[in-house]
């Protein structure tokens, strides 16, 4: 072998090198994202300034001064970053039980789509088709101004039905529950309850372990709890719990509990809608789950109960789980509209806090945070829960 | 046969001097010198893992060494841009996968790079991919596209398409380890006629058919370090370290 | 029949398929009565439906009053348009459709179909009771199409045709807006805050769509990029729109956007509305561009370093016609939910379909009248958005048949 001189490191220009046009390119690519962020604030506080404003949150401590039909405790006197809260709080009212009748209404519909039944197989495509294919406002407002504000009656002509239960324009009242005096000595038995539970689960797992069977011993648990909960009931001197029948006043009714008209159309419209979404993707992962995988376990004599709880619906969830996350994110999301048929959400509350007070960016910041927050959340968790089922490969 | 083969000079055309690689910390080629003449066909083989395939892909910078020279046709390989896409353009290779673009005819994966890179004229690209479709046997399959040709004809499109790019060399990755056997040997009778008429060739791979027609060297691989390196007589009756002797016990029957 | 017959025969052991027609009763008992909980199943079914299309039909041709529809139908499909600038809204659907028949003379195949469908309905629609000079212009569209079709046809395969087609497709899209917008000078500006009815949710969508793809395929190239700047940059506008409802955006547009940007430059309202749906659908674009340059096996990028093709090149000849075309699906998609969404326009006071039927039904004339309005407008979304879907559905399954 020659041995030929080579030089090894030739000043390479570094408008050659690869590794200078690297670093120089996300030099140029930051500066430049850059010089466009400090124009647009440059901007903002020249106008801030000829207007007389500043940014500070502490307008969040003044007075409200405006009501809030439904939610949490809250009167006009409460100050505004309470107000927001309350918004908050319906926000997040709305979208978990939004969430779990959308998961039901999807789950029911998406099966469907696979029955063997012509007729319940052709009406749940009809369902998906129809309401996937109009906007989601429309149908908010098909349900709310067209629906319950047209066919239903007014409060005075109220529709009742029996238990004191009230249906009107207004909405639909309920009795309900609230603690009295003794319900505090009356928790002490829940936890003590929670904590037999919990033992007898744990004993019972260890018994069936032994023996080598498998088993969730969540029935026994529940049993447990039921039974001390009820013992605590009669032992303890009084009703911890009492019931607050709807009583109608005036002009309204006080007491008991209110489902609001809006918040009734909201979570209607909201689930209707996600629903069907959600049974594309349900049907989806069924269908996704490879024909052999349903042979093999037939083959082995399962019957088809077990084939589908031990076989199909594992791998079928975790086809699923990733675009139910998105899709439970969008009916969060969705749930802002709630704007604009009168029920108090985190937009409509911030929105009604910036009319008053003239703080744009302020209450922008907090609104689009609030949404942020709860989107990261739940990425979070199903990030969490993608990773615990992930199937183990090679 | 060799001895038909011109040997123009006795320069070598690649030079590796102690390359290393690694990949976070496994050491994938733990000092390999190397020097390939003009004209000269070697066979890489060596056990799987052995680093083979990741070595012939630092010579066309597909894969960067760390340490040591590589220098091809007198140009070093470095982190300058223009010597990186200069090789890349004398360097031609055959992937294992393929790896032909499957929105494109036949003979537009043939033409594209000579139009946009060498800046052909479209109708003479044409004419010359024709010319190197009939060389390599499938004249008549120029406007199909990838996915309605079989194994060993898109195996010879590869072939015709890194041809087109007239490179000094050409470097094969296990180019018949996912083909049918019964397309092996249109593939390999293809290879046989590009040696034969004097193109440097680098191949990888487990036929040891090929290596004994037409190999000058068979080289061989494991742990990533070059083990033995010999003529195919004398490497297939003669091998000197253990490994080798291993090595051919399990793949020769 | 018997030369066929006598043909299978010849082949050995190829015997004739038994006959499939099933009897009706046969295909009644599996698909609908094939165990106990399925007849139920089945009469519960049959029971819902009757009962609500018998509501529905009853409804529908007694008690509702249908007139408000043909009455206030010019201000919902275009608004208060001044009457006499309509020609340019004719013209800009003439362009369309003419284009639309073009393309499908030259191609043949779905957009042939579908195109005949496209010219068939204005024929339908010449039948509601319209005015006549309003019909006249209807059927205009038809004509429209039909010279496209056989310019098309004629066209086929010239060498030119196709570098016209795309051009024309190209510069429809400023046209129609200059068209519909004006230029001052040559044609009056028509306002666009208050005056555009159901053109403004088509009008949006389009716009949305037809900038947000370029912009979302350079988010998703940003984002897979190795520079760790680049990446960081475009994954946090990615994800930070897609944690935020559309309308917090719009609210944002329409009251922040003026503090940001300096006092002499005030951007229309509707103008910032389109701003803000196409950069809410970039991002989204974004995530489905990636998913289909995640797809591409890295051998792709290999050869064509291997034949020495530059980063740049590599993109745009290889990696994205591979991508766009594995996403087609997912991007028509994007576009029904965009259309969808134009509906919040509304919120920051532009009239569009949904926001005009609420002023109408604040006229005293018309003020019971919501369940028609409201059924019309989800008739409208729905035949649009089921065509789009549909036709996407086609054009999957034309390109899964591209392959061998």
């Amino acid at each position: 072998m020659e041995k030929r001189k080579v030089v090894s490191s030739h000043a390479i220009p570094f408008w050659r090198d690869i590794r200078v046009l690297r670093v120089v390119s996300q030099i140029v690519f930051l500066v430049a994202i850059a010089a466009g962020i400090w124009w647009l604030l440059n901007n903002l506080q020249t106008n801030l300034r000829n207007s007389g404003l500043s940014i500070t949150f502490r307008f969040l401590g003044d007075t409200a001064g405006f009501p809030i039909s439904e939610g949490l405790t809250y009167d006009p006197t409460n100050v505004n970053v309470y107000a927001f809260l309350v918004g908050v709080v319906n926000t997040i009212r709305v979208a978990v039980i939004g969430i779990v009748l959308a998961t039901i209404i999807g789950t029911l519909v998406g099966i469907s789509r696979l029955s063997s039944n012509w007729l319940v197989r052709r009406l749940a495509a009809l369902y998906v088709e129809t309401v996937r294919n109009i906007p989601l406002l429309v149908q908010l407002f098909f349900w709310y101004f067209a629906v319950m504000l047209t066919a239903l009656p007014l409060v005075k002509d109220s529709i009742s039905l029996p238990g004191s239960i009230y249906l009107s324009r207004r909405g639909l009242y309920l009795p309900s529950l609230v603690p009295t005096a003794s319900f505090s000595v009356w928790l002490w038995f829940l936890l003590g309850g929670l904590a037999l539970a919990i033992v007898v689960y744990v004993l019972r797992r260890a018994q069936l372990k032994r023996a080598d069977r498998p088993g969730i011993p969540i029935g026994w648990a529940a049993i447990a709890l039921v039974l001390v909960a009820v013992a605590g009931w009669f032992i303890v001197s009084g009703n911890p719990l009492s019931i607050d029948l709807p009583v109608l006043k005036r002009f309204n009714f006080e007491g008991g509990l209110w489902l609001s008209t809006p918040f009734a159309s909201l979570v209607l419209g909201l689930a209707m809608y996600t629903g069907a979404f959600i049974a594309e993707i349900v049907r989806a992962g069924i269908l996704a789950v490879s024909k052999g995988q349903t042979e093999a376990a037939k083959a082995l004599g399962l019957r088809k109960a077990l084939v589908l709880r031990l076989v199909v619906m594992p791998q079928a969830l975790r086809v699923i789980i990733p675009p139910l996350a998105s899709q439970y994110l969008n009916l969060t999301k969705n749930s802002s509209l709630a704007i604009l048929i009168g029920y108090y959400d985190l937009l409509n509350v911030g929105t009604t806090i910036f009319n008053q007070t003239g703080r744009a960016v302020e209450m922008i910041l907090l609104i689009m945070g609030s949404y942020l927050t709860m989107s990261l959340f739940m990425s979070l968790l199903m990030n969490l829960y993608n990773r615990r089922i992930k199937l183990v490969e090679r | 046969m060799k001895g038909e083969r011109p040997v123009t000079d006795n320069e070598g055309i690649i030079i590796c001097r102690e390359v290393h690689k690694w990949f976070g910390d496994f050491h994938a080629i733990r000092g390999i010198s190397l020097t390939v003449k003009r004209g000269e066909v070697d066979v890489i083989c060596g056990p799987s893992g052995s680093g083979k395939s990741t070595f012939i892909r630092t010579i066309n910078r597909l894969e960067e060494h760390q340490r040591g020279q590589i220098i091809v046709d007198g140009i070093e390989l470095t982190h300058d841009l223009k010597n990186i896409e200069t090789i890349r353009r004398e360097v031609g290779m055959v992937f294992q996968q393929f790896n032909l673009f499957p929105h494109l005819t036949v003979m537009q994966n043939v033409t594209l790079a000579p139009v946009w890179v060498l800046k052909m004229r479209k109708g003479q690209a044409q004419k010359r991919a024709m010319e190197l479709l009939e060389r390599v046997g499938i004249p008549e399959q120029a406007h199909k596209y990838p996915g309605q040709l079989s194994g060993g004809q898109q195996q010879r499109v590869v072939i015709a398409r890194a041809l087109a790019m007239a490179p000094k060399i050409m470097l094969f990755d296990e180019p018949t380890s996912a083909l049918d056997p019964e397309m092996i040997k249109e593939v390999l009778d293809v290879m046989k006629e590009l040696a034969r008429s004097g193109m440097t060739m680098i191949v990888v791979t487990h036929e040891m058919g090929f290596a004994r027609e037409v190999a000058d060297r068979i080289i061989f691989f494991d742990f990533g370090q070059l083990i033995e390196e010999n003529t195919p007589e004398e490497f297939f009756h003669n091998p000197t370290h253990e490994r080798t002797k291993l090595f051919l016990s399990q793949i020769l029957q | 029949m018997a030369d066929e017959r006598r043909t299978l025969h010849e082949v050995k052991g190829v015997l004739p398929p038994p006959s499939e027609r099933i009897p009706v009763l046969r295909w009644l008992k599996q698909n609908l009565f094939r165990s106990w909980f399925n007849a139920i199943l089945t009469v519960v079914a049959a029971a819902v439906i009757l009962v609500v299309v018998y509501g529905l039909l009853r409804w529908a041709l007694t008690e509702a009053r249908w007139e408000v529809i043909p009455t206030n139908l010019r201000l919902l499909l275009v608004g208060t348009y001044p009457l006499e600038q309509m020609w340019r809204v004719w013209a800009t659907i003439y362009l369309v459709v003419f284009l639309f028949g073009f393309s499908s003379g030259l191609r043949g195949g779905l957009i042939r179909r579908v195109s005949a469908g496209v010219a068939a309905v204005p024929i339908v629609l010449t039948v509601l009771p319209l005015p006549w000079g309003t019909r006249g212009w209807i059927l205009g569209t038809a004509a429209a199409v039909a010279v496209g079709l056989g310019l098309g046809y004629l066209g086929k395969g010239n060498r030119w045709s196709k570098r016209l087609e795309t051009a024309g497709w190209l510069l429809s899209f400023p046209i129609s807006i200059l068209l519909l917008n004006g230029v001052g000078g040559f044609l009056p500006v028509v306002e666009g805050r208050n005056k555009w009815g159901f053109m403004l949710n088509l009008l949006g969508a389009v716009v949305g769509i037809g900038l947000s793809l370029p912009v979302g395929v350079l988010l998703a190239l940003g984002r897979r990029s190795k520079l760790p700047a680049i990446r960081l940059v475009c994954t946090a506008y990615i994800e930070l729109i897609r944690g935020v409802p559309l309308i917090s955006l719009l609210f944002m547009a329409s009251i922040m956007l003026q503090l940001l940007l300096p006092a002499n430059i005030r951007p229309d309202l509707v103008i910032r509305a389109m701003m803000t749906i196409t950069a809410f659908s970039a991002a989204y674009m974004a995530e489905n561009v990636r998913g289909g340059l995640q797809a591409i096996p890295k051998g792709q990028y290999e050869a064509a370093y291997a034949v020495g093709l530059k980063g740049m090149l590599t993109t745009v000849l290889i990696i994205l016609p591979q991508a766009l075309r594995a996403v087609i699906p997912a991007i028509v998609g994007q576009f029904i939910a965009l259309f969808k969404d134009t509906t919040l326009f509304g919120f920051i006071a532009i009239l569009e379909l949904l926001n005009i039927s609420r002023s109408i039904l604040g006229n005293l004339e018309w003020r019971g009248r919501i369940f028609e309005l409201y059924v019309f407008i989800g008739v409208v979304f729905w035949i649009l958005c089921y065509t789009m879907s549909y036709v996407s559905r086609r054009i999957e399954k034309t390109l899964g048949v591209g392959e061998r």
